[in-house]
């Protein structure tokens, strides 16, 4: 029932939203501005590149690429976001995104007999628990106070894609192309099905249903409740007998896991098959977005569109222009260097 | 033959480790002034990047590291100014200077690649074989920085400013002038080690050429407790680690190249797991933790 108190708080949070979009849009402009600037010296023309951009994700094909995208970076913040609510820093979704991929391409090649139905939920399971494994160790480690949680997470980056690239060049080699190194072509179910003939397929429904897990759990249960509270002050959560390095350690195995499941779309529905260099960077990308929507959970869809956009410019400019794709982390750095620039001395974050 | 294997593995490794060994010790410095700069990654691709370009452009490989280390300073002077001048969250400032000087070190460098070089020139000392000016200076480099910071009167001030701000700022010291020192010291060295990289080792420029050295050398800074004399040790076991592999591959060892190349990630994490019980003794008191002035 709404008393007054909850109708204007309401209120405010309406305005702050309003407040808060405000600023994003704000910062966007101006690190568009900046990166305009960045690419003038270079001798390349921004205004045209811009041009590119949004007519290609004005089309209806760029629009779907666009939602291709949104499905790993969701699922890569979400893998930074939940321990994040812990006080947990994971820099590791790239590496457990790689995992998540290497252990469902497991099951799709060691299982084509099984019938769709069968073997994509096997694949979820398997890039789920790929993922899971490699956050398992740095969550134990925080757990046991041996290793911060942000160096070992951001080592097992590097040790996940070569973990991939010998599958690849080795046991997992395909003997179609000789040149290319790559695993063999998935059986069809084993393929996410691509929905109205575009690259479009359900994994974005994985980001979403995903998305809505956590919002509940993090709003409406004892979990959620217990997790905050070891964010906001881990001792005390301790002393008051919630089990902290339960939660930090089961937190980071799902959040793992989430980022594999992400891994196990990408191969399964865009590339059909495991190859080394899988992901462009969306584990740091997911880092991004889910620290810039910082705690609020409409926030992160929104951001992940923004990179999303911000990725397909990166290929609009490779295509176009000939600037290495690498370039648009740029644009990245530069909004969230704005971002951090405007906040203020002594403040929370 | 067992002999010839064991030099050409330690002249590999100290040619190697150059990079990794300024990168660290800058890093270090920064830690020792209680910031971490997540970033390092970055700051050595702008090094290598800016590095490069300069050598091609001027044909000089010095004026190419001088161009690396202010290039270097310059972005780390970046990283200060949110960190100390705006109390930004470190991490989240590092990891955007790690995409800065991706996205920066691809454009710098985007027009350079597959470009030749003259690389930085060996050093004949008598009786040894030829290395750059640059691997000379590495160790000297550790010793002097160990000087600095365990036997001058700043050097105090600075690991005052690294383990209590506060206590520091009490002493007459400005703790945020300290730090801005210590992080334009380490984006000099990370500058160095990134463009050692691409001007001495390897002579060409390379997207993400680093290929994670910078994220090695904050893992080897606390291999070495914080100690720059170990930090030479600790750069050459993990450049070791790396040269071994390339030698065993050279001579046709039959195993995979990618699992060998993992060898110094796990290493770091078995280093780190195996000091991390006390680490809490070695590490600056304030790592990691904004100053905000005292009132």
């Amino acid at each position: 029932m709404p008393t007054d108190m909850e109708l204007t708080s309401s209120n405010d949070i309406v305005r702050a939203t309003r407040q808060q979009a405000q600023r994003v849009v704000m910062i966007v402009l101006a690190a568009l501005a900046l990166f305009a600037l960045l690419l003038l010296i270079d001798g390349k023309d921004p205004l045209r590149a811009y041009r590119d951009t949004l007519r290609s994700v004005a089309s209806s094909y760029g629009f779907s690429e666009l939602l291709v995208r949104i499905t790993p970076l969701l699922l890569t913040a979400l893998a930074v976001a939940l321990p994040a609510r812990l006080g947990l820093i994971n820099v590791g979704g790239e590496g457990q995104l790689y995992m998540g991929a290497c252990m469902a391409t497991a099951g799709a090649l060691h299982c084509a007999s099984l019938p769709a139905w069968q073997l994509l939920p096997l694949m979820t399971a398997l890039g789920f628990a790929g993922g899971a494994l490699w956050a398992l160790a740095p969550g134990i480690m925080r757990a046991a106070r041996v290793v911060n949680e942000t160096i070992s997470t951001l080592l097992l980056n590097y040790i996940a894609p070569l973990i991939v690239s010998y599958f690849v060049f080795g046991p997992w080699r395909s003997s179609d192309s000789a040149s290319y190194p790559q695993s063999p072509a998935f059986v069809d179910a084993a393929r996410l099905p691509s929905l109205f003939g575009t690259r479009m397929h359900p994994g974005l429904f994985y980001g979403f249903i995903c998305l809505a897990i956590y919002g509940f759990v993090m709003r409406r249960t004892r979990w959620g409740l217990e997790m905050r509270a070891i964010g906001g002050n881990s001792e005390a959560s301790a002393r008051l007998g919630i089990p902290v390095s339960g939660y930090m350690i089961t937190a980071m195995a799902v959040a793992g896991g989430i980022a594999g499941v992400a891994g196990m779309a990408e191969v399964s529905a865009i590339q059909g098959r495991l190859v080394a260099n899988l992901s462009p960077g969306y584990g740091y990308m997911g880092f991004l977005v889910a620290w810039l929507a910082g705690r609020s959970i409409v926030g992160i869809p929104v951001m992940a569109f923004l990179f999303a956009v911000v990725s397909s410019m990166g290929d609009v400019l490779q295509i176009t222009q000939r600037v290495p794709y690498a370039v648009v982390n740029l644009l990245m750095a530069v909004i969230l260097l704005i971002v951090l620039g405007q906040r203020k001395k002594g403040s929370a974050r | 033959m067992s002999v010839n294997f064991a030099s050409a593995v330690l002249s590999n490794a100290i040619l190697s480790g150059t990079s990794l060994l300024y990168a660290t010790l800058g890093e270090l410095v920064v830690e020792r002034a209680g910031i971490v700069n997540l970033g390092l990654e970055g700051i050595m691709l702008i090094g290598a990047s800016v590095g490069f370009a300069a050598t091609f452009v001027t044909g000089s490989p010095y004026v190419g590291i001088l161009a690396a280390s202010l290039a270097g300073l310059a972005a780390n002077l970046l990283f200060g100014y949110l960190v100390i001048g705006r109390g930004a969250n470190q991490l989240a400032a590092g990891l955007s200077m790690l995409f800065f000087g991706l996205g920066a070190s691809a454009l710098i460098g985007g027009r350079y690649v597959g470009a030749v070089i003259e690389g930085l020139p060996p050093v004949l000392l008598p009786g040894v074989r030829g290395f750059d000016a640059l691997v000379w200076l590495g160790a000297p480099t550790a010793l002097i920085i160990w000087w600095l910071l365990f036997r001058t009167r700043r050097g105090l001030a600075l690991r005052a400013a690294g383990e209590d701000p506060a206590v520091a700022f009490a002493a007459g010291y400005r703790p945020d002038l300290l730090q801005y020192q210590a992080v334009a010291f380490g984006g000099l060295l990370g500058g160095v080690g990134g463009a050692h990289l691409s001007v001495a080792y390897t002579m060409s420029w390379d997207e993400g050429m680093t290929a994670g050295r910078g994220f090695i050398a904050i893992a080897l800074v606390i291999f070495a407790r914080w100690n720059p004399l170990w930090v030479v040790v600790g750069a050459l076991v993990f450049s070791g680690a790396e040269a071994l592999q390339l030698q065993l591959q050279a001579r046709g060892a039959r195993f995979s190249p990618f699992l060998m190349s993992m060898i110094p990630y796990l290493l770091t994490l078995a280093a780190l797991l195996f000091w991390g019980r006390n680490r809490r003794s070695a590490a600056p008191a304030a790592l990691g933790r904004n100053f905000h002035g005292v009132e």
